[in-house]
C-alpha cells in the first residue's frame, strides 16, 4: 500500500505494560483494552484498507479522565490517537502501534436542551442523529447530515467538520456548532465559544472544528438546532448528459434558488441504485439529478415549478416530482444507497470526495473518463452538485495484485485534477492518512508549514494523531525557527518551541 | 503612513519591520481607528490592495482584494441579484478587508452566521513576511486547517490579507419586516424566540429599547406572503404585528444593528444566551438596542467604568468596548478578557503566525505580553 504511517517508536513500545498500569490508575475496569483479540475491533475506521491494531485502547468516561490520560501521556511523550464513532473514510482515526487509542464512544449523554435559544448541549459520543431524534418531538432537528449520521458521532463530526446532502443551504458543522470543551494534549481543559454567538479574541472554536483530531479532544458539544421546515418536496429530474445537468444546477442558483438539497448522478451511479433498491430511476439518461425544497408548502410549491420550468430550458428529457413522503423518500433511496449499490457491483470501490467549481463538470467528467481506461478500473460518479462536491467511487477487486494500487493511482489523479481546475482535495471527508500526501498538489511548503505553527500552538511535541493530514512531520523548534536580530529575540520571557 | 502598492510591497515592509522590530497596524479604510486602546504604531493602508480578482455568480464566489470599499462589493453583488450574506456595515470608506477582519455582521447574523461563515480563503502575508493561502475558492472544503475562521475577526493580528474569497449568496427577491409595538423586553424576547423557533423562517428579529420589536421574512413573494400571513396567528398570543414600510424598515433594522441612534460616549457590544438579554437591559436604562434575537445587544451611556462588562459576564456573555474616550480605552481592553488558559492558547496561536510581534501593538490590552510594552 502506497501510503506509510510514521515508524513505530520501540521505546514506547517497549514501555507498554507500564503504560498500561498508568491508564488503568487514570481509567477504572472494563475501560482499558489490552488483548490482541479485543484490540481487533478498533483497527481500523471507515478507510478498511489500512488496518493497524492499536498499542491499547483506553475509553475514558469523564473529563477529568480525558485530561489525566493526555497529562499523562504528555509528560511521559506517548502518542495519543482519538476516535469517535471510527466512521472516517480518510483514516482520521487510523491507530498508531505506539500509540493510545483514545475512544469517547462511553461519552453519550445530551446534556441539555435549550428551546427558546435553540442549543443543544452533548457530550461528544453521542451520534448525529441522536441529537435530531431528541429534540424533533418539539419541532426541531440539527442541521448537518452526513451519510453515517445514524452512527457517526457528534464529536467526530467537530473534529471532520462534517457536511452531508443538505450543507448547501445549512452549512457544514462549522456553521452549527456554538461551543466546545476541549482538552489540550498537555491536560489543560479549555472552552472555546459558547451559548452565544461571536466570543472575544481568536476564533480557536472555527479552526478547531475540522482539524482532525490533530489539536485536541472535544469533550463536550453545544450546537445550533433550527426549527424542522414545514415541509419538503423533491423533484427527480434526467438528462441525456451531465453537462445539460450541470447547466440546469447553475441555472438554478443564478435564478436565485438554493435548494436544500441538489444532487446529481451519473450513468454508472444510476444503474447500480436501480438494480439495488428499485425506486423507479429512469435507465435510459446519461444524468439524473435529485432537487429537494423545503419550507411552507406554498414556497415549495412555487420552487418546483420554477426547478421544472429550468430542468426543461435544459434539456430534461424526464421529470418526477414527489407527490407525498414516500416518493420523497424513494427519490432518496437510491441516492442514499449508492455506496452500497456500487457495493454490488464491485468487490470493493474507493470512494473519492474533491470539491470542483461546477462549471468545469463536464471536462473533469470526460477527463476522468480518460483516467478510468488509463487506469483500465471503472468509475461512477455521485455528486453534490449544489456545492461541487464529486464522490467518485472507483471499482475495484482488492484480490486481484495490484488493483488497489491501481486504485489508489486512479483516486490521485482524480483529486489532482480537482485541484488543477480550481478545487480542492476533499469536501467533506477529510484529509486524514489518504489524502495526507496530495497535501503538496493543493498547498505550498510555506502554506504547510504555517498550519503546523498552528498545531505547534496547541500540541508542541506533535503527540496528537501523529502521521495525518501533514505529509512531513516537523518538529515545532524547526518550524518556530525565526531571525534573531541583534542577538535579542523578541519578547525573551516567553517560552519558545 | 505606509502604503503598499502590492503584495510583494506589503510582505517587504512587513519582513522589514520584523528585522527593526518595529509594530505595524494594518487598516483599511481606518473607520475603525478608534476601536482598541491608544497605540503607537507604523500605519500600513491597504487601500491601494484593491479590486475584484474574480466573481462568477453561479459558483457563489467571490475573490476581491482586501481595501476594496465594502460598499463597492456589495453593489457588485447586488447587481447579479446576490449578496453577502451575514449583511456586513460600515461607516463610508470601510473596506471589505477591514470588515472581514472586525467580523461585523448585521441582523441575519442570527440565521445566515457571519464573517466567518462566509470567508472560504485567503492569501496573506504572515507577521514573517511571507505569503500563504488558506481555505481555497470553492463553497464546500475541508483540506488542511480552517486558518479563514482564524482570520475572520483577527483584526489584523495574525497577517495581512492580499486576497479574499467570500460566499455569497442570491439576495431574498422579496423582503417585508413585521413589527410590534408596546413591547417590554420580556415580552419582546419571547416573541423573538417564538418567531426564531418558528417554521415561518424568520430571518432576523431585533428589539429596540422604545418599545418596537422587528422580524424579517425573506424570499420568494409567494413565501414571503404566505408567510406574513401566517406568522400573526401563529404569534397571536405575544403580539398584533404590522406591517412596516420598506424605508422606514430599514432605518430601524440599522439602529438595531448598529446602535447607532444610542446617546453616549461610551458603547459597548454585548453577545449572550438570548435569553439573558431582558434581565441585562433592565440594568441600563433605556439606551440600548436589542439584535440577533436578543443575541446581541447594543448599550450606551456616559459612564466610564465597567458595570456592562461585569454584567455580561454574569449573564454568560462577554462585552466589546466599542466607542469611548481615549483615556476609557487605554485602561479597559477592548475585548472582555478570556480565560487565563485560553489567553494563553490564543497568544501562542498569533505568535504562529507573528513571532516577532510585528502586529502586536497595545491597541488590544489583552496581549498576554501588551503589557510589558512602554503605554
Amino acid at each position: 500500500m502506497s501510503i506509510t504511517m510514521p515508524v513505530p517508536d520501540t521505546a514506547t513500545i517497549a514501555k507498554r505494560d507500564h503504560i498500561i498500569a498508568a491508564m488503568r490508575a487514570i481509567v477504572p475496569g472494563e475501560g482499558v483494552i489490552v488483548e490482541a483479540d479485543a484490540l481487533r475491533p478498533w483497527e481500523s475506521d471507515g478507510l478498511t484498507a489500512y488496518r493497524q491494531p492499536p498499542m491499547l485502547v483506553v475509553l475514558p468516561e469523564t473529563v477529568e479522565q480525558v485530561s489525566a490520560v493526555l497529562r499523562w501521556c504528555h509528560a511521559e511523550g506517548v502518542k495519543v490517537v482519538p476516535r469517535g464513532s471510527g466512521t472516517s473514510l480518510s483514516g482520521g482515526a487510523l491507530p498508531l502501534a505506539d500509540a493510545v487509542l483514545l475512544g469517547m464512544g462511553k461519552f453519550k449523554r445530551i446534556l441539555e436542551v435549550d428551546y427558546e435559544d435553540r442549543v443543544a448541549v452533548v457530550q461528544p459520543g453521542v451520534t448525529n442523529l441522536a441529537i435530531t431524534q431528541a429534540v424533533e418531538g418539539r419541532g426541531f432537528y440539527y442541521a448537518p447530515d452526513p451519510s453515517s449520521q445514524i452512527a457517526c458521532s457528534i464529536g467526530g463530526n467537530v473534529a471532520e467538520n462534517s457536511g452531508g446532502v443538505h450543507c448547501l443551504k445549512y452549512g457544514l458543522t462549522t456553521n452549527n456548532v456554538l461551543g466546545v470543551e476541549l482538552v489540550l494534549m498537555d491536560g489543560e481543559i479549555v472552552r472555546l465559544g459558547g451559548r452565544h454567538l461571536d466570543s472575544c479574541g481568536l476564533d480557536l472554536l472555527g479552526v478547531v472544528v475540522g482539524s482532525e483530531g490533530l489539536l485536541g479532544v472535544v469533550t463536550e458539544v453545544t450546537v445550533r438546532i433550527l426549527p424542522k421546515p414545514e415541509t419538503a418536496r423533491a423533484v427527480l429530474v434526467g438528462f441525456p448528459d451531465a453537462e445539460q445537468a450541470g447547466a440546469c444546477v447553475a441555472q438554478v442558483i443564478a435564478e436565485g434558488i438554493i435548494p436544500a438539497g441538489m444532487e446529481m448522478m451519473d450513468r454508472p451511479a444510476i444503474h447500480a441504485a436501480e438494480a439495488f433498491v428499485q425506486v423507479g430511476y429512469p435507465l435510459d439518461v446519461g444524468a439524473l439529478l435529485i432537487v429537494e425544497v423545503d419550507g411552507p408548502a406554498a414556497e415549495c410549491d412555487h420552487l418546483i415549478g420554477e426547478i421544472a420550468r429550468i430542468a426543461g430550458e435544459n434539456g430534461a428529457v424526464t421529470s418526477r416530482v414527489s407527490t407525498d413522503e414516500a416518493e420523497r423518500m424513494a427519490f432518496w433511496a437510491g441516492r442514499k444507497a449508492a455506496f452500497p449499490a456500487v457495493g454490488r457491483i464491485s468487490p470493493d470501490y474507493l470512494c473519492m470526495d474533491g470539491t470542483i467549481p461546477r462549471r468545469r463538470l463536464p471536462e473533469v467528467l470526460r477527463r476522468m473518463e480518460e483516467l478510468s481506461a488509463h487506469h483500465g478500473l471503472g468509475v461512477a460518479n455521485v455528486f453534490h452538485a449544489g456545492d461541487g462536491n464529486l464522490h467518485p467511487l472507483i471499482l475495484y477487486d482488492a484480490n486481484v495484485p495490484g488493483e488497489l494500487d491501481a486504485a489508489e493511482a486512479f483516486g490521485s489523479d482524480i483529486l489532482r485534477l480537482c485541484v488543477e481546475v480550481g478545487g480542492v482535495l476533499t469536501g467533506e471527508h477529510g484529509v486524514g492518512i489518504e489524502k495526507r500526501d496530495l497535501m503538496p498538489v493543493m498547498f505550498t511548503e510555506a502554506d504547510l508549514k504555517q498550519q503546523q505553527r498552528v498545531k505547534c500552538a496547541f500540541d508542541p511535541d506533535l503527540l496528537l494523531n501523529p502521521g495525518k493530514v501533514f505529509p512531513t512531520l516537523r518538529r515545532c523548534a524547526e518550524l518556530g525557527r525565526m531571525h534573531v536580530h541583534h542577538g535579542a529575540l523578541p519578547f525573551p520571557d516567553l517560552p519558545r518551541f | 503612513m505606509l502604503e503598499p502598492r502590492d503584495a510583494l510591497d506589503l510582505a517587504q515592509i512587513i519582513a522589514d519591520a520584523g528585522a527593526n522590530g518595529a509594530k505595524l497596524e494594518l487598516r483599511g479604510g481606518g473607520t475603525k481607528a478608534d476601536f482598541g486602546a491608544p497605540r503607537e504604531a507604523e500605519v500600513v493602508s491597504l487601500a491601494a490592495l484593491s479590486g475584484v480578482v474574480d466573481y462568477d455568480p453561479a459558483e457563489l464566489v467571490l475573490t476581491v482584494r482586501p481595501g476594496t470599499p465594502l460598499a463597492e462589493v456589495q453593489a457588485l453583488v447586488a447587481a447579479e441579484g446576490q449578496m453577502l450574506a451575514f449583511e456586513p456595515h460600515g461607516a463610508p470608506g470601510a473596506t471589505i478587508g477591514g470588515t472581514v477582519a472586525a467580523a461585523v455582521a448585521g441582523s441575519r447574523r442570527v440565521t445566515a452566521g457571519s464573517a466567518r461563515d462566509h470567508l472560504l480563503g485567503f492569501t496573506a502575508v504572515s507577521g514573517r513576511g511571507e505569503s500563504f493561502v488558506a481555505g481555497a475558492k470553492v463553497v464546500k472544503n475541508v483540506t488542511g486547517y480552517d486558518l479563514p475562521k482564524l482570520m475572520a475577526g483577527s483584526w489584523g493580528r495574525l497577517g495581512a490579507m492580499t486576497e479574499l474569497t467570500l460566499k455569497v449568496l442570491p439576495a431574498p427577491r422579496c423582503t417585508v419586516t413585521l413589527m410590534a409595538e408596546g413591547l417590554t423586553p420580556v415580552a419582546a424576547h419571547a416573541l423573538m424566540a417564538a418567531a426564531l423557533g418558528s417554521n415561518a423562517d424568520v430571518s432576523a428579529a431585533a428589539h429596540l429599547a422604545r418599545g418596537i420589536t422587528l422580524l424579517r421574512v425573506a424570499g420568494f413573494a409567494p413565501s414571503v406572503d404566505y408567510r406574513c400571513n401566517a406568522l400573526p396567528g401563529l404569534l397571536a398570543a405575544h403580539c398584533r404585528l404590522s406591517r412596516l414600510e420598506e424605508t422606514e424598515a430599514a432605518a430601524l433594522w440599522r439602529e438595531a444593528m448598529t446602535g447607532s441612534a444610542l446617546a453616549g460616549a461610551v458603547r459597548w457590544r454585548v453577545h449572550l444566551p438570548p435569553r439573558k438579554a431582558p434581565e441585562l437591559v433592565a440594568r441600563f436604562g433605556n439606551q440600548w438596542a436589542m439584535d440577533w434575537g436578543g443575541g446581541q445587544v447594543w448599550i450606551a451611556s456616559d459612564d466610564a467604568g465597567t458595570a456592562v462588562r461585569e454584567a455580561a459576564a454574569a449573564l454568560g456573555g462577554e462585552a466589546v468596548l466599542m466607542q469611548a474616550p481615549p483615556d476609557m480605552r487605554a485602561r479597559v481592553p477592548a475585548f472582555q478578557p478570556r480565560a487565563p488558559g485560553v489567553m494563553a492558547l490564543e497568544s501562542r496561536v498569533r505568535r504562529a503566525f507573528d513571532p516577532m510581534g510585528v502586529f502586536a501593538t497595545t491597541r488590544f490590552r489583552e496581549d498576554a505580553h501588551a503589557d510589558q510594552l512602554p503605554a
